[in-house]
């Protein structure tokens, strides 16, 4: 490789993406060294404490970058269907190894190293998916299609429930987005939007009042489209959708009995049931004591005190926001959302449909994550263990964002030749 | 290839920027309109350690300490720290307590909360705690914290010094609702419950310090918060000087064993008090530390009231020591002249009753006489003399003005003296006397009062006053106990303790009755009570009382020129007053101006204490102590 193609390369990356990506890890690990700061170790490298190490997973992560740029962007799309049958098997490998966590059995212990087959599950899903999509010679409104593209996500996502880790399940659910751009229906999005709305609703309200609203909503429409053709069809789809919300909020509660104490907690917390709401009232007054500015760096009193669980991990949010207020928090928040539209923007100019679909397939992962952890911390949804992308610590979860990040950066960088 | 779903991009743009703006929204309720956040944050994470201050500590007038602290351990737990495998039998054998106590506050620990310290066991003993912090390792989760307790070395003055303890939650909102902050007490501290502790409570209490520290969720101390900045050290509480003699206190206390009475010494010329004795008594000490909640029912309940402080609480008919009064009231008055003779004929006869005088004794032939003899119905007359004036309309209008005079000497009235519940006693006013008599009452009527008797009623300490007048011809300052109070290092003085109130009689009628309460002891009621080489002046008095035995009362000072000390004794049925109240009161000053009782009064003094009136316990029949040993051999 003579310097013109290596200088060509770097003036093909796109800059902007790996410059925010890199100040967002950055900004990960200054308050990790603060959220997790132990004034007997004072020095941000040192590697017993969770800033060490999470600077050696940058570096680790910024070499496998550097690698991933230097080398050809065919080894995501050749060896997608290898990487998911790999991290298929690591998932079951967890049954027999797994190390228990928090509740969730998802390590691996390596001795050095703990890995989490769930964080490389979800590159490789979005790696097989893209294959797969962009291999296809119709698109995804075609049923046997769709399910293969279903089943695809399922697959994981029942390892991973399997193991108790609802973050990661939801990560893989989030492919439905992706399956909808490319051609699945629009209804069932919507069907899975109104299944959350009836799930919410039903676990607040008691049945009987939800299936008099949906009574009154079907006999509204139905009057509204008086004068369709449809009407018997639309008449139909009525009477069934309330038979369905009938069934399914009676139903509800069995469920809910059937999740772990700690979920049913942590949904009772939301809906102002009580419970133990320990980490959402400390999350929230964490956030809230920062007031405009913030305390300041290494300030924040609530993750010092260990008043914040999994205040460098999952709740890693609560110290920005404690240390850095709210112009913090904003400007946190408005980093991640300039990476996930920057990424959109990409895909859309990419050639390559593979490259396309993985620039979506990132998109969903990242903004399940965003969406997921920062609400979780503002007490708008119930906690779920779910790191936050390049900010959390851990090393499975940068490796793989980071991997992910890059992979696309490098085949975006591709976009003009073909 | 033409991409037909291309506008679904909408959906992510809509997915992610919908749920942005709501986090925004969100923080912003948070961040910058919920303001109660930082504060919690602040509540959890920042805990004030208080620093209790030691409170002032009192001296005696020869600065002898009478009352100081003594270290107390307190041992705390956080229940969560308390590991399972704990050797709960060893703890418990260390600090003295059963294991029923142990499992009952381990209880109330965790139900009030698992992770902050809770009071296990106050005041242990420095033994105790010793033996506790040699295992403290065993015992995760306690700790033991100091605090200070009072300590009495003399075992002398209890109901003088009073005692304290730990406000309770009524008096801090009583003390809450008369101003924000006002006194700034919190519970478990230490506030003055009566005695001097209650009265110079704003000198004695001192400042609280606070250490400002990080903690963490497990109550555990990060660090200093702010670098110490909002630290403080606490602030010593002001020392006193008390006037008390704590010499003259003992002895007191002691000629008052098992009897029910009072001793009160004033220094006439500056209102100090030497000596304040209530009887019966006990030692301060058994009211601090972990004793006080044995011991303070069983004085509560005691049938001899040991709490009450009958020096300033007590009202007696003052007796024949009012004569003094009667003689120099009326002098003043013009109802007599110092010359004023009467014949005694044994009673003076008042209608169909009569007022009888205590012995056979020559006539007297002047108010001296009077005195010395004390002679019943010499006084009557005189009293008589001094509201009856020839005009009967002016009755009423005479007793008024013997009246006032009489409350000049500071009877019937609170003197002010410098701890609280003083007694007014009682002298009846002609109101008093309409009411009751229905408007018709002649001197005849109340002519008790000249001797003593009757509706009148004062304290010891109205009584030792009103001699320190006499005393010191015409004046006294208000009695106190705390003559300084050390501020900044330097002693201060409380003004209203300097100020002469003056009794304008002419001093010649003060030299006529002092005259005759010089030879009350010379060869009069008291003559048994003389004492070598001091001119002791003084008068019994020998209450009657309905319920049984006279109470013996005897006031007095010396010397005769230039007093030093006025003393005041009541005992209560104790008999004549020459015959335990006068030897008393002579043994009292005797002490005070020689600095020691000479040993040929020491049989007199050890007579007076072995003469035993009531049978005042506090402990219980004594229990064979060495039980719990006793039953470990017989198991060997």
């Amino acid at each position: 490789m003579n310097t013109r193609t290596v200088s060509s390369v770097v003036n093909r990356l796109d800059w902007t993406l790996i410059t925010s990506y890199i100040l967002l890890m950055l900004i990960g690990w200054i308050t990790i060294y603060s959220a997790a700061y132990n004034p007997e170790k004072p020095n941000i490298f040192d590697f017993s404490m969770t800033y060490g190490k999470q600077f050696v997973w940058m570096i680790v992560s910024l070499f496998l970058a550097f690698i991933i740029i230097n080398a050809s962007s065919k080894i995501f799309s050749v060896f997608a269907y290898f990487y998911f049958f790999l991290t298929i098997l690591m998932l079951i490998l967890v049954f027999f190894f797994a190390k228990e966590v928090n509740g969730a059995k998802a390590w691996i212990d390596l001795g050095f190293f703990r890995l989490q087959p769930s964080e490389f599950a979800k590159l490789s899903t979005a790696l097989v998916l893209s294959q797969f999509i962009s291999e296809l010679d119709s698109n995804l409104s075609n049923p046997k299609n769709l399910l293969l593209g279903i089943g695809i996500c399922i697959l994981p996502m029942g390892l991973v429930l399997a193991q108790h880790d609802m973050g990661s399940a939801l990560v893989f659910l989030s492919f439905f987005f992706l399956l909808n751009r490319f051609g699945m229906s629009n209804y069932i999005i919507f069907a899975g939007f109104f299944l959350i709305i009836i799930s919410i609703l039903s676990l607040v309200l008691p049945p009987f009042v939800l299936i008099g609203m949906m009574f009154l909503l079907v006999l509204i429409f139905v009057f509204l489209n008086r004068n369709n053709r449809d009407i018997n069809q639309i008449f139909t789809v009525g009477v069934i959708a309330i038979l369905f919300v009938g069934v399914y909020s009676y139903s509800i509660d069995f469920v809910v009995k059937k999740l772990d104490r700690h979920q049913q907690d942590r949904i009772n917390v939301l809906l102002g049931k009580g419970g133990n709401d320990w980490n959402v009232r400390q999350s929230k007054i964490a956030i809230g004591a920062g007031q405009i500015y913030g305390k300041g760096f290494k300030k924040g009193t609530q993750s010092k005190g260990n008043f914040l669980p999994a205040k460098d991990t999952d709740f890693i949010f609560c110290t920005i926001g404690e240390e850095w207020g709210f112009i913090g928090s904003v400007l946190v928040i408005g980093l991640m959302v300039f990476i996930m539209l920057r990424i959109l923007y990409l895909a859309e100019k990419q050639k390559s449909k593979f490259a396309k679909v993985y620039g979506y397939a990132i998109v969903c992962i990242l903004m399940i994550h965003y969406l997921i952890n920062i609400g979780m911390t503002l007490g708008l949804v119930p906690v779920i263990g779910i790191p936050l992308p390049a900010l959390s610590y851990g090393g499975s979860s940068l490796i793989s964002f980071t991997v992910m990040i890059f992979a696309f950066i490098r085949m975006d960088s591709e976009k003009w030749i073909y | 290839m033409q991409d037909i779903f291309l506008e679904r991009i909408r959906m992510f743009h809509g997915v992610i920027i919908t749920f942005t703006i709501f986090f925004i929204i969100r923080l912003a309720f948070i961040q910058l309109i919920d303001d109660k956040n930082l504060e919690k944050s602040r509540n959890n994470a920042i805990k004030e350690l208080i620093e209790y201050p030691s409170r002032g500590e009192i001296f005696d007038r020869k600065f002898r300490l009478m009352v100081h602290n003594q270290n107390l351990y307190e041992i705390l737990v956080t229940p969560l720290e308390v590991e399972k495998g704990i050797d709960s039998a060893m703890l418990c054998s260390d600090l003295g307590i059963d294991f029923a106590y142990y499992t009952e506050i381990m209880r109330k620990a965790r139900k009030t909360s698992v992770y902050k310290p809770y009071v296990f066991l106050k005041q242990v003993s420095a033994e105790n705690h010793h033996r506790f912090q040699e295992h403290i390792f065993k015992y995760k989760g306690f700790y033991g914290q100091t605090r200070s307790i009072r300590a009495y070395p003399y075992s002398t003055g209890a109901l003088l010094f009073g005692d304290i303890s730990e406000i309770d939650s009524s008096q801090i909102k009583a003390f809450a609702a008369e101003g924000v902050n006002k006194y700034d007490y919190q519970s478990g501290d230490y506030i003055g419950k009566n005695g001097i502790e209650l009265s110079y409570e704003k000198y004695l209490r001192g400042e609280r310090g606070q250490t400002v520290v990080i903690v963490d969720a497990f109550n555990r101390i990060k660090g200093s918060y702010s670098n110490g900045e909002y630290d403080r050290k606490p602030k010593s509480g002001n020392d006193l000087i008390a006037s008390i003699d704590v010499d003259l206190q003992n002895l007191g206390e002691e000629l008052l064993t098992q009897k029910i009475g009072a001793i009160v010494a004033i220094e006439p010329s500056t209102g100090e008090v030497l000596a304040m004795c209530s009887s019966p008594t006990f030692d301060p000490n058994l009211l601090t530390g972990r004793s006080r909640n044995k011991y303070y029912p069983k004085l509560l309940l005691n049938k001899y009231k040991p709490l009450y402080n009958r020096a300033i609480q007590g009202t007696y008919p003052p007796g024949s020591t009012f004569k003094a009064i009667t003689g120099l009231v009326s002098l003043q008055m013009g109802a007599i002249g110092p010359n004023f003779g009467y014949s005694c004929p044994g009673y003076y006869s008042i209608g169909r009753k009569s007022v009888k005088c205590s012995h056979r004794h020559p006539s007297c032939r002047n108010i001296e006489e009077g005195l010395t003899q004390s002679c019943n119905p010499y006084f009557c007359q005189v009293f008589r003399n001094a509201i009856e004036v020839p005009n009967s309309k002016r009755m009423q209008l005479d007793y008024d003005r013997w009246f006032r005079n009489i409350r000049r000497f500071g009877y019937g009235i609170k003197l002010g003296v410098d701890i609280k519940n003083e007694k007014r006693g009682n002298v009846p006013d002609t109101t008093y006397y309409n009411k009751v008599y229905n408007s018709s009452w002649r001197p005849t009527t109340v002519i008790s009062l000249g001797i003593g008797q009757g509706e009148i009623l004062a304290t010891p300490l109205q009584m030792a006053n009103s001699y320190c007048i006499i005393a010191n011809r015409g004046y006294f300052i208000t009695p106190h106990i705390i003559k300084r109070i050390s501020m900044n290092g330097s002693l201060v003085v409380n003004k209203e303790y300097m100020r002469k109130i003056t009794v304008p009689i002419a001093p010649t009628y003060y030299n006529h009755v002092i005259d005759g309460l010089e030879s009350v002891v010379l060869r009069g009621t008291a003559r048994s009570s003389a004492i070598d080489g001091i001119a002791l002046c003084g008068k019994t008095g020998t209450a009657q009382n309905p319920h049984g035995e006279d109470h013996s009362l005897f006031v007095g000072f010396a010397p005769k020129d230039n007093p030093k000390i006025v003393v005041a004794c009541i005992v209560e049925n104790g008999g004549g007053g020459g015959g335990l109240a006068a030897p008393i009161v002579s043994l009292m000053v005797e002490k005070y101006l020689k600095g020691e009782i000479p040993s040929n009064r020491q049989g007199l003094k050890d007579r007076i204490k072995n003469r035993h009136i009531i049978n005042f316990q506090l402990e219980d029949e004594p229990k064979p102590i060495n039980e719990h040993k006793d039953s470990l051999v017989r198991r060997q």
